[in-house]
């Protein structure tokens, strides 16, 4: 009987060849999303996280106390 | 250079708090009720559309989508608009998506409680809402996208590509999910079945959390965190990597919420592994969020916006560490099915959710009415009451879900159940249900000190304007500025290109989930005696359905010795090749009902319809009565086998045509057997009586809705034990 809750997949032809294809992929991703992030320049990096701050309207950064 | 002047929209941020506040307290309400309906189950007695099951879905369903949803878009209106330095693009696709969502909550609230169901998890709405879903989503896109091509801030800061992400995700997943084939305006049939609709079901179920619940919310957080506390980010470079690797990686992790099920069990593995690596990018992001308020914790103290946010980001990393514990074979085996599930999606939904979107709500309120807040200790009570009421109903929740699971799965020395009768079990946990109650009291006060303090502050500012701003137009980048940039620093700058790649992200995890499971109906092994249901059980599966049934009873025994000793033989993914859509569930407020067939007799079905405590003293499931009394309808039975033939279900013609036949005979012989009981028979006889004197008419009792549940609930899980049927019908007889 366990035939019935296992393996129903095993049988996909050629379904050896998704965890391959899953490992590479994800391998890639994060080596490419490593580099990205570690050759970010500083100065850039500095300017964009105050994009939220930068803001000239007149109520912004008041405080609500 | 010459700057240009333009407006941000506040008007729509307005309404979206608006409807934020207004449904939040509705849905919350709605649990309320429900988590009363615990402890007086027959509270709304007697009327159907205020019954447990068809409440249920409301309650979920105001809260993620309403609640949350209004949430999500008031902030994204407000802070996009900033971080782009651009009006949104259209005021009319803004004000088409606030209407239309509204519309389609509304129409949720109507059609919920009447028992329109798809029965889908938290996709419960039925077809023609689902595509107004897909329009007004499709708006909202069309609007945040072109504002961001029109923007004037050169770079897009990371709570966009949150938005950007959000939207095209949740986009995919409405859709594949929701595929259905429509029978009449408002029944549909899922495009899937059994096995199946349970992968792309809980693909979407999984996602839903993480795409609807999480990565808007994590947008908000990227954005009024650091306004709140008035300095940047902690880590711009984590929020890359955070952002990237959730994305990527959340889409995969659907499968653990079906373990131990007859789910394959490489898919199984699958959800577990990627699970756990989701623990690193959440909790990347969580101490991202916490450490903003590096510096800045002496505003803690004082500040309420800041306090609130602190207990969200918590709460998403005690709900996001739990998580990958709870995909663990051995914790899921426990905890599943129980109540320590729903004091996971509370800490998510209370903390995470509620708790960031107060502190939005108290930090965007004065801002747009150009006023202070009216009282911050109210607003420090709200905060306190909040905080308590999460704990009172989180710890109970864990605390019952742990005790009844170990009571399902406790022995007695000589291999009986220590706990055999379900309902012993439930009795034992009903102070927690107490708990529980009173908590999620304390955090909907909270929620009305925040809708007093709220109106008072409306009341004292000005009025919502519209507030100019000023900024240089985007010039044609040089040569010389790209010279030696890093790639993401160029992706930055293209709004498009960012949502393709999101996309490519999120497709990769997507398919390798989603085309196995489009692929395994194919393989999963056919058993011979499984056969379709006859029209009257396809009718009493459809009442079943509309009842929201599946709330409180699951329709899979795991392969446990302890599941297989109380309910029967183990569910076997063969045995619903016609589940149209699967009925699994995932919670047991009762016990499961997969092989409930042959197990009582109809008459026990009809008593326990008309009133549970009456057969199961100290049941805490409520009357439905209205079964007992109401015709059934049969005037779609066709069309119904018609829509399922085409989906797969072999139907031949002849049964078609012979449907009503059928359903007569069928219901002639439950009524038949229902005469066993003297009692039945004496009022049954009665009424007829009565109807006859004083000229009402008389529905028979083989026309009523109650035979189909019957007819429906016999046949559950019987195709794979004939034998023991045959043993059971004569017991019964």
């Amino acid at each position: 009987m366990l035939k019935f809750v296992k393996g129903n997949l095993e049988n996909i032809d050629n379904v050896q060849i998704y965890p391959m294809i899953s490992l590479l992929i994800f391998f890639i991703f994060f080596v490419a999303l490593f580099y990205w992030v570690i050759t970010a320049k500083k100065d850039h990096i500095a300017e964009v996280s105050n994009i939220p701050l930068d803001d000239d309207s007149k109520y912004e950064n008041d405080t609500i106390l | 250079m010459q700057t240009e002047q333009f407006y941000y929209d506040n008007q729509i941020v307005k309404k979206f708090i608006n409807a934020t506040i207004f449904w939040g307290l509705i849905g919350m309400s709605v649990g309320l009720l429900l988590a009363f309906m615990f402890l007086f189950p027959n509270l709304t007695d007697g009327v159907s559309w205020l019954s447990f099951g068809r409440l249920r879905p409301l309650h979920t369903n105001a809260v993620i989508f309403a609640f949350v949803g209004n949430a999500i878009f008031a902030g994204v209106y407000y802070s996009s608009q900033r971080l782009l330095k651009a009006r949104m693009w259209s005021d009319f696709l803004s004000n088409l998506n606030f209407w239309g969502w509204q519309a389609i909550i509304a129409a949720a609230a109507i059609t919920l409680p009447l028992g329109y169901t798809s029965s889908k998890e938290y996709a419960e709405l039925e077809w023609p809402i689902d595509i107004a879903i897909a329009i007004i989503w499709v708006a909202f896109g069309i609007n945040l996208i072109m504002t961001m091509v029109k923007r004037r801030q050169r770079h897009l800061y990371v709570a966009l590509w949150f938005y950007l992400g959000t939207w095209v995700t949740v986009a995919v997943l409405h859709i594949v999910n929701s595929m259905a084939i429509p029978v009449t305006a408002l029944k549909s049939y899922s495009m899937y079945a059994g096995v199946q609709d349970a992968l792309v079901q809980w693909w979407y179920g999984h996602n839903a959390v993480a795409f609807f619940l999480t990565t808007p919310f994590l947008g908000l957080m990227y954005y009024f965190v650091p306004k709140a506390a008035n300095r940047p980010v902690y880590s711009y470079r984590l929020s890359i990597v955070h952002f990237w690797s959730l994305i990527f990686i959340y889409i995969w992790a659907g499968p653990h919420h079906l373990l131990y099920t007859a789910l394959p069990e490489w898919a199984q593995n699958l959800g577990v592994a990627f699970s756990v690596m989701l623990l690193a990018p959440s909790w990347g992001g969580m101490i991202n969020g916490l450490l903003t308020l590096r510096g800045a914790w002496d505003k803690v103290r004082v500040d309420p916006v800041l306090k609130f946010m602190v207990v969200a980001i918590t709460g998403y990393g005690m709900a996001t560490f739990e998580g990958p514990m709870l995909s663990l074979k051995n914790v899921n085996a426990i905890a599943h099915f129980s109540d320590w599930i729903i004091a996971h999606v509370h800490v998510g939904a209370l903390a995470w959710n509620g708790f960031l979107a107060f502190g939005m709500i108290y930090w965007l309120v004065p801002r747009l009415f150009k006023t202070k807040l009216y009282s911050i200790p109210l607003a420090n009570a709200h905060f306190w009451i909040g905080t308590l009421g999460i704990i009172m109903y989180a710890l109970p929740m864990y605390v019952a879900g742990f005790m009844q699971a170990s009571m399902w799965n406790q022995f007695n020395p000589d291999g009986t159940l220590t706990y055999g009768n379900f309902l012993e079990t439930v009795t034992q946990i009903i102070p927690m249900y107490w708990m529980r109650a009173i908590g999620g009291s304390l955090y909907i006060a909270g929620a009305f000190i925040l809708l007093y303090n709220v109106v008072m502050t409306a009341r004292k500012g000005s009025k919502v304007t519209d507030e100019l701003a000023e900024a240089a137009p985007l010039t044609p980048v040089t040569k010389k500025q790209t010279t030696g940039e890093g790639y993401h620093t160029w992706l930055e700058r293209r709004p498009i290109k960012l949502t393709i790649y999101a996309t490519i992200a999120i497709l990769i995890g997507g398919m390798v989930q989603i085309i196995p499971s489009l692929m395994v109906d194919d393989y999963v092994p056919a058993i011979s005696s499984v056969k379709p249901y006859t029209p009257l059980e396809l009718e009493g599966r459809d009442i079943y359905i509309r009842e929201g049934c599946v709330s409180c009873h699951s329709q899979m025994v795991r392969p446990f010795r302890s599941e297989v000793e109380r309910y029967g033989d183990y569910s076997k993914s063969g045995e619903f090749v016609y589940d149209y859509p699967f009925l699994w569930g995932s919670k047991r407020t009762g016990p499961d009902l997969h092989r409930v067939g042959g197990k009582y007799s109809d008459n026990w079905h009809l008593n326990h319809m008309y009133d549970p405590q009456s057969t199961s003293s100290g049941s805490i499931m409520p009357s439905y009565k209205w079964l007992v009394s109401s015709a059934l309808d049969k005037s779609n039975t066709e069309s119904k086998m018609r829509a399922l033939s085409k989906l797969g279900v072999p139907y031949t013609e002849e049964e078609i045509e012979r449907a009503q036949q059928w359903m007569d005979e069928q219901g002639a012989q439950i009524e038949q057997n229902l005469y066993s009981d003297p009692d039945f028979v004496t009022t049954y006889e009665a009424d007829k009586k009565y109807a006859e004197e004083n000229g009402e008419e008389f529905v028979e009792m083989k026309d009523r809705e109650i035979v189909a549940m019957i007819a429906y609930l016999q046949r559950l899980g019987t195709d794979i034990k004939v034998e023991n049927t045959e043993e059971a019908s004569v017991q019964n007889d």
